[in-house]
């Protein structure tokens, strides 16, 4: 049996399969479904400082092989999160690992600060690309300097680890993944979804109460891996592969391109037991190829066509 | 309520005018317990275009058949795509979803319960309509459509209750809207219960809120997980934003925003 662990730095995971925020709830909603238990690790609900309601419905619209959502992080903010939510979470045997979003600097960094109080959650994933907010979010995550400056400024308050979350909505996300680790990030999971639009041509109206929202599912997963490759080759710390995720062969491809764990996020909404299926998957894979260790995988792409020329 | 995601198998599909199927599933195991009001989440396989599973309300459930029935309205292509599987196929479900409609406590004979649907949204009705009867209550049928061959399954609302119709073109019943009917101004109810196009129930639930009776509606917003996780299918209520998927889809009119 190949040995399934891979570490984010400090950060063990028995498995490299994760499930992405806003896609799995708390965890709790999928027990009926799968033992959530045997997740490398949980990637709960974006939360922010405050509560948010979100954006008005209608917040969804299938696409071709994916969905555009424009939800908008609703949450009940970090106060209901700690009182409310993680008591019943904490305990789980498997990393409960929280999204912090927020809408200026200081709300980020009061938010990771109130987090890092807690024993267990020993992660966050940092937000800085959420589509579907008109403050903040995403408008840090466009630009180096902007991605620098809140992860410089939550790295000085959370001591654990820190993995930021990269939007595919730029020119480049090789230099943003780059001015991120510069500033000590531990890790970076890409992609969060690519900004799309859909259109009621009856109506004539938009079908996102917000015109335009985030686009995943199977549709971005070749911008996805694309991403994770080009990025593999730009940074030293570990990544974090999503985008469109849906079989254990997706999750193999992403690690193959430089990815050390995965999230599995929209196929959830399709089979609730999907990540169970992709461990499953990874580890048949791994012992039929004489792969002692998954870690092995990471970046382990094949390119000698390219010098054989 | 735990729910489950198993595969059932076409018993029968059955075409009903020309816009909607009626589909017999079963199951090698006892179906759990669903309550009226509830929905399922199906996988539709054989469709390209369709990417997520499609919420449909439990029409029917036969306990000694171990049946559950879908009534499905062919509206896109998932729910064209369900509507040609042959019995025999395999299906894949989640279920039980979302939250019922409230039974009343006791049946004394007195109470007046209305179930007033429209159109595809007659669904959750039979089911509820069977269990009241059940429960000894005698409920009543207000059903809407745009003609006569649009008022689906008269022959099974008949058997759990009395039935009043109303179409838009006068072919069968009452001409009009279901609120139109005159059964509403001849009979004080005691409850009402609505599931229909969305104009509908809030014309319904405005006569309710008009006349102080309770009354329960079944929200379809649109909807990805089904179970809670995406938020995609909220309500805006008098407690914020809530999922349709798990704080509904039956709703009672005093929890939404929709008094006038």
């Amino acid at each position: 049996m190949a040995e399934l662990k891979v570490n984010i730095r400090k950060l063990s995971l028995k498995n490299p399969v994760t499930t992405a925020s806003g896609t799995f709830g708390y965890g709790t909603e999928y027990a009926d479904f799968m033992n959530i238990e045997r997740l490398g690790g949980i990637f709960v609900k974006g939360t922010t400082l405050e509560p948010r309601e979100g954006n008005p419905y209608p917040r969804m619209a299938e696409t071709t092989a994916g969905m555009l959502n424009a939800v908008g992080l609703q949450n009940k903010g970090v106060d209901y999160f700690i009182r409310s939510l993680y008591p019943g979470i904490k305990d789980l045997d498997t990393n409960v690992i929280v999204n912090v979003s927020g809408s200026t600097i200081e709300s980020y960094v009061a938010c990771a600060e109130m987090i890092a109080t807690l024993d267990k959650i020993p992660a966050i994933e940092l937000n800085i690309s959420c589509p579907n907010v008109k403050k903040g979010g995403m408008s840090f995550g466009v630009t180096p300097e902007g991605a620098a400056e809140v992860v410089r400024a939550v790295r000085k308050v959370y001591p654990n680890v820190l993995i930021v979350k990269l939007s595919p909505n730029v020119t480049d996300i090789t230099e943003i993944a780059r001015a991120v680790e510069a500033e000590g990030a531990d890790s970076v999971s890409l992609i969060n979804t690519l900004l799309g639009m859909a259109i009621d041509v009856r109506k004539r109206k938009p079908v996102l109460s917000t015109i335009t929202g985030g686009l995943s599912g199977p549709c971005v997963k070749p911008v996805a891996l694309r991403m994770v490759w080009q990025t593999y080759q730009a940074v030293k710390i570990p990544i974090i592969g999503l985008g469109g995720i849906a079989s254990w062969e997706d999750a193999v491809e992403f690690l193959l391109a430089g990815a050390t764990a995965i999230q599995i996020g929209t196929a959830n909404f399709i089979d609730p037991a999907i990540s169970v299926k992709v461990i499953e998957g990874i580890e048949a894979y791994c012992d039929a190829s004489g792969i002692k260790a998954v870690s092995e995988l990471t970046g382990a792409l094949d390119t000698s066509m390219l010098s054989s020329k | 309520m735990k729910k489950y995601m198993i595969n059932m198998t076409v018993t029968e599909s059955k075409s009903l005018h020309n816009s909607y199927c009626l589909l017999k599933l079963t199951s090698d195991k006892a179906l759990p317990e669903i309550r009226p009001g509830q929905f399922v989440q199906v996988w539709v396989d054989h469709s390209p275009t369709t990417f997520l599973r499609r919420p449909i309300s439990v029409h029917y459930v036969d306990k000694i058949k171990n049946e559950l029935w879908l009534l499905i309205q062919k509206v896109g292509d998932g729910t064209r795509s369900m509507a040609t599987y042959p019995p025999g196929d395999i299906l894949n479900l989640l279920l039980p979803l979302g939250n019922g409609f409230t039974i009343p406590a006791s049946a004394d004979g007195k109470q007046k319960l209305l179930l007033v649907g429209g159109g595809v949204g007659v669904a959750p009705l039979l089911f509820l309509g069977a269990c009241l009867k059940m429960e000894g209550f005698e409920p009543h049928f207000l059903l809407g459509a745009r003609t006569k061959d649009e008022l689906l399954q008269l022959e099974y609302f008949r058997q759990f209750g009395t039935i009043y119709t109303t179409t838009e073109d006068g072919s069968h019943g009452e001409k009009g809207f279901v609120t139109h009917h005159s059964i509403l101004k001849n009979v004080r109810f005691d409850q009402i219960y609505t599931c229909g196009p969305k104009p509908m129930m809030r014309a319904v639930a405005g006569y309710a809120f008009s006349a102080a009776i309770p009354c329960e509606v079944s929200l379809e917003n649109t909807m990805a997980c089904g179970i809670g996780a995406c938020l995609c299918c909220v309500e805006d209520t008098h407690e914020g934003n809530v999922c349709v998927c798990t704080e509904g889809p039956v709703f009672n009119i005093d929890k939404l925003k929709w008094q006038n």
